[in-house]
């Protein structure tokens, strides 16, 4: 089938691209936008490395495709930092040891974003049903939980 | 694990996806949430030749009140059900369901209607619809059809709709005032497929039990209602015995099969051990 334009905002920046429908999002936000910080982990949606914020809300771009997001507004981990300085979830990943080879991470940012997001102040137990949606093949769990556990008030004050 | 090639076709209406679907006399797939057909299309055991993608359609996304049922638009997201004050007072079996439903970032886009469409045995949403008896509404171009949960699956990702049709609206009866209900699941890991989920409602008078209904996920081809279990509470009570009773039952009302995850015998067993403890706590939490 013939390529479809694609236009859509990434971390606030316009762009537009032309792609074949069967051309998933995580493809399409690596290779024709150039944004390398969104990974491509298992491609069928268990591994969660390839989470975005998708409209707001966290969402797996290895089971979307890239013209499902046209008129879309997208954040990946790009879209983190501010003014050259951390955003505060990447801080706390940093303090806590939340990373080891940092494939996970940016998954795990995004994923944590959409947790405190639309939970202030979650529980332990609550915290780690969120995070089970990605895996970390380092097994550093206990960390990210504590991160996230960390930036949880420092994001609901800064609402 | 790349999709292969298929037409695109976002439709703006119900009228317009019918329309494109019906081009391709039964070769066309519709596309919900995507959250289970796209990891099929990256596998490539989906090889549709088009895609009719129904995210367009804002109409499709709905929750509504209607005659002492809540309606479903198809593509309400199961993550708005999760945070529905609707759900949470009429349904609320609905919103613990939807806690089991894979992750965070799956229910953001994960639909209710393509859920009970994809018609995965070990899915929660199709044992919910079982044991409330809830029914869906499919859409062709001729007209439409209201398809009870009983008569809706079939056998493994088979129901009985018909490749022109498309799920518009799933209905649930609201849930009895006080009703316990539970839903208890086992998998390995929190958010993967269900070996076995059980799905209990219960409607009590003092120790009687007025109503109870019970449903299983990944006990079979489709969710099984365990009416013969039910009838033992209902005509026994909600005492330990009684509980024993229908968990006893449920075992053996369930064709389990094997396969990677576990043994048919080990499902059976799971089924008695999960129909026990969501009728227990089913029980302690109704009210009446």
């Amino acid at each position: 089938m013939a390529e479809i334009t694609v236009r859509l905002n990434v971390n606030g920046v316009a762009h537009e691209g032309r792609c074949e429908p069967r051309k998933l999002l995580v493809d399409f936000i690596r290779e024709d936008l150039g944004l390398t910080g969104t990974h491509v982990g298992c491609e069928h949606g268990i591994c969660g490395a390839c989470t975005i914020m998708f409209n707001g809300e966290a969402a797996r771009s290895c089971i979307m495709l890239a013209v499902q997001a046209d008129g879309a507004e997208l954040m990946t981990v790009e879209g983190l930092m501010r003014d050259g300085k951390l955003h505060p979830l990447q801080e706390a990943f940093r303090e806590h040891h939340a990373l080891q080879c940092g494939f996970c991470t940016p998954g795990m940012l995004m994923t944590a974003l959409d947790l405190l997001r639309t939970n202030a102040s979650p529980s332990d137990r609550e915290i780690r049903e969120g995070i089970s949606a990605v895996l970390c093949r380092c097994t550093g769990y206990q960390g990210i939980v504590n991160a996230v556990r960390a930036a949880a008030p420092t994001l609901a004050a800064g609402r | 694990m790349k999709p292969p090639k298929f037409e695109y076709h976002a439709p703006r209406s119900v009228e317009e996806a019918l329309d494109a679907l019906g081009r391709y006399g039964g070769d066309a797939k519709v596309l919900a949430g995507g959250q289970s057909l796209m990891p099929l299309l990256n596998f490539r055991l989906a090889r549709p030749a088009a895609l009719v993608d129904l995210n367009p359609i804002g109409s499709l996304a709905y929750i509504r009140e209607h005659d002492g049922q809540i309606r479903f638009g198809a593509m309400t997201r199961q993550r708005t059900i999760e945070f529905s004050p609707v759900v949470a007072q009429r349904l609320p079996l609905l919103k613990e369901a939807t806690h089991w439903v894979g992750h965070l970032p799956i229910r953001t886009r994960g639909t209710i209607g393509g859920s009970i469409a994809h018609a995965d045995p070990s899915a929660e949403y199709p044992a919910v619809l079982t044991a409330l008896e809830g029914e869906v509404v499919a859409r062709r171009a001729t007209g439409e059809r209201v398809i009870r949960a009983a008569d809706l699956f079939q056998t493994y990702l088979t129901t009985s709709l018909t490749p022109d049709e498309i799920l518009t609206e799933v209905r649930l009866p609201a849930m009895p005032a006080g009703a316990g209900y539970a839903l208890e699941e086992f998998s390995r890991r929190h958010g993967d497929f269900a070996i076995v989920g059980i799905a209990a409602l219960v409607v009590r008078e003092g120790q009687r039990c007025k109503m109870a209904r019970l449903a299983t996920a990944g006990a079979g081809p489709v969710p099984v209602r365990l009416r013969a279990a039910e009838e033992i509470l209902e005509r026994e009570g909600l005492g330990d015995a009684a509980i024993e009773a229908a968990a006893r039952r449920a075992t053996e009302l369930v064709t389990p099969d094997a396969d990677i995850h576990a043994s048919a015998d080990y499902r059976r067993h799971l089924t008695g051990v999960l129909t026990k403890r969501a009728l227990t706590r089913a029980i302690g939490v109704a009210r009446g």
